[in-house]
């Protein structure tokens, strides 16, 4: 099987499709035409390294991290996304969609955000290409993540809250898609994710999968091989997982470990473990897996970590969990959190929430002397620090 | 011929159909309102089936749906409620059709529910996120397999040529969305006529409907002169909203839509 190329009909084996209103067909339909041959364009291609060379600041390091290499005796690389301008790799895919959307002739940009990342990317790219930029996010995540609703205004984005449903992402992201239905030809719509109709998620994936062509050329520079033996990720939408595994997708002697958000535990009703509690079928434009009621009514899941707050996956972590070729672990909020102090005293780096849930495996993983690990440090922690400020003051740290 | 083929037959001009969600506003509404809609003029009658993420809709239909599911409505209630609706002298020649979205069916299990929905009386289905690739490759036949009607919605921005393909693929009518917009916003009926007249033009095997934001006797009338008929739905949600007698509501709402 391959697991890198969706079909014609965007499907990674039974999962994906463009399930979408007639009224989003032809704003679906143009880009499904158009994305692959301008991305195969030398001048977008140049356009696009330039940026990400000297506005991002890739190459991003593949670090050797010894100290938790020696604790976990094994070798352990960490691929640090999180030097990205913007703080995280959710940056990487909006360079290429807003050089994309120029190209396609769209003047006004839209997207969606849960704890701001995506938001915050967009707008600064807005910003950079002097683009008209809403984004829509739920009104819970508005009073959660204040910072990030300061960045995105002081960055000349106009934010609207999402007050219909749980008012959380999974809602932000239907009242961008309505958006988008009332405005068929001057906007473009940059999904954060590999979710949504197809070809979102085959596009997102290609503009993160720089991350993992990165990772081959750095890890065979250091161990003489570009191939490890472990990839992991952490996974919501799935877009960081979907960049570094990108390039291991077809080398099945690398294990690609995905991180799912479990919440209070993945059984305690408070979970966004989809793979685990998902069912398949449609949320956002694409068949997957989803979090539902027997009726087929979206749950709402629960993660600390707003970023990993999503009751769906991309239909290509779907067939990766369905297929067997991707192992699907999950981290509770309590061991993320220890695990995101833990890393900071080891490495001197503070990771993201999101993030931490993909180091909070390592101590499940019977991890061998001669393995080589590589784990994306999808993004940092400064978004997170009030809640790690909140553990520390309750002195749980 | 089937029900919806005969309505058309017979009223070639005006054709009334309104949309109401199932479980709103209260839980067991469904057939006091099939009711009342059936006698004061409405010629077939679209049930919403709540989902807790509709894409397409608006905010009236949206909070409806949301009203709907908090009050227990589902698909095995709703194919209840409407288990004798056919008995029903009033609703005897009543088109019946089922709109809603992909999610909530599948979980149903499609065929049975396409078998649940013609054993009801069911005529027609409108899934808006349900794409014609995988009508043709997978549930068409299924649609078909029980009688049902499946239609098809095109839009302002739909090319000629898609809208001929979803006109051939569509059975009962095609609904035409007048705008490029969820449910429940303005329209433009200048803007509407001209993308009306090249409809007609193009001679397509079904009946036109004219739907999104059809709300009182002007837009009704204004949409009707270049279709068979239209279609409204926030706007009646919006007078179910207020509680009163249903069917007073409705005769209400209805009375100088239609003109008598």
């Amino acid at each position: 099987m391959n697991y890198q190329n969706p079909t014609e009909q965007g499907y990674y084996g039974q999962f994906g499709g463009a399930y979408i209103p007639e009224m989003l067909h032809g704003n679906v339909a143009e880009l499904h035409q158009q994305y692959l041959s301008i991305m195969k364009e030398p001048t977008f291609i140049k356009e696009f390294k330039l940026l990400l060379k000297d506005y991002v600041g890739r190459p991003t390091p593949l670090f050797y991290a010894e100290r938790l290499s020696a604790e976990f005796n094994t070798n352990i690389y960490l691929k640090r996304e999180d030097l990205c301008h913007t703080g995280a790799h959710k940056i990487n895919n909006t360079i290429g969609q807003i050089l994309l959307a120029r190209r396609l002739g769209k003047t006004r940009i839209i997207a969606e955000t849960g704890a701001g990342q995506h938001g915050v990317a967009t707008a600064t790219v807005c910003a950079l290409k002097g683009m008209e930029c809403i984004v829509y996010m739920g009104e819970k995540d508005i009073e959660r993540q204040a910072p990030n609703v300061a960045r995105m205004k002081m960055l000349g984005a106009k934010v609207i809250p999402a007050t219909s449903g749980s008012k959380t992402l999974k809602d932000a992201t239907n009242e961008a898609i309505r958006d988008w239905i009332n405005h068929p030809n001057d906007t473009h719509y940059i999904i954060g994710s590999v979710v949504g109709p197809h070809p979102y998620p085959d596009m997102v994936a290609r503009f993160q999968s720089i991350i993992s062509e990165e990772i081959r050329i750095q890890l065979n520079a250091k161990t003489g091989s570009e191939l490890p033996t472990h990839v992991i990720a952490c996974v919501g939408g799935g877009s960081n997982a979907a960049g570094a595994f990108y390039h291991y997708l077809n080398e099945p002697t690398v294990q690609l470990v995905a991180v799912e958000a479990a919440g209070h535990g993945v059984n305690s009703g408070m979970s966004a473990a989809t793979t685990q509690l998902g069912k398949p079928g449609i949320l956002h434009g694409s068949k997957s897996l989803v979090m539902q009621t027997e009726d087929g009514q979206v749950v709402e899941p629960h993660s600390i970590s707003a970023g990993l707050d999503y009751p769906g996956v991309g239909p290509l972590h779907a067939n990766l969990f369905q297929s067997g070729r991707g192992v699907f672990l999950s981290a509770t909020d309590d061991e993320a959190m220890e695990a995101a102090f833990h890393v900071s005293k080891t490495e001197g780096i503070i990771p993201a929430l999101e993030t931490a849930h993909a180091f909070a495996v390592l101590g499940k993983m019977n991890l061998k002397p001669s393995d080589v690990v590589v784990i994306c440090l999808s993004g940092r922690g400064d978004k997170d620090l009030s809640t790690y400020m909140m553990a520390m003051n309750e002195g749980l740290y | 011929m089937s029900r919806l083929q005969k309505i058309f037959e017979l009223k070639k001009q005006n054709v009334l159909n309104v949309y109401f969600t199932a479980g709103y506003p209260a839980l067991n509404d469904t057939l006091t309102i099939m009711e009342s809609l059936a006698s004061n003029g409405a010629d077939i009658i679209e049930i919403g089936m709540p989902y807790s993420d509709p894409l397409a809709d608006g905010p009236v239909i949206q909070e409806s749906s949301s009203k709907a599911l908090l009050n227990g409505m589902n698909m095995k209630l709703l194919f209840k409620q409407l288990a004798d609706c056919r008995k029903n002298v009033l609703l005897a020649n009543t088109g019946i059709v089922l709109m809603g979205y992909m999610n909530p069916v599948m979980q149903y299990g499609f065929e049975q529910f396409c078998a649940d929905a013609a054993s009801v009386g069911v005529d027609g289905l409108i899934l808006p996120d349900l794409p014609e690739f995988e009508f043709e490759h997978e549930y068409g036949a299924i649609i078909r397999k029980y009688g049902l009607n499946f239609i098809f919605l095109v839009t302002p921005e739909t090319s000629s040529e898609r809208i001929k393909h979803l006109d051939q693929l569509s059975e009962g009518f095609l609904y035409a969305v007048s705008a490029s917009a969820t449910t429940g916003g303005a329209t433009n009926f200048e803007m509407v006529e001209k993308y009306l007249l090249r409809l007609q033009s193009m001679k397509l095997k079904n009946p036109l409907m004219v739907g999104f934001g059809i709300k009182d006797k002007e837009s009704f009338d204004a949409a009707c002169k270049n279709a068979n008929g239209a279609i409204i739905g926030s706007a009646y949600i919006k007078e179910l909203g207020k509680m009163n007698d249903i069917a007073l509501t409705t005769q209400q709402f209805l009375k100088p839509i239609i003109g008598n």
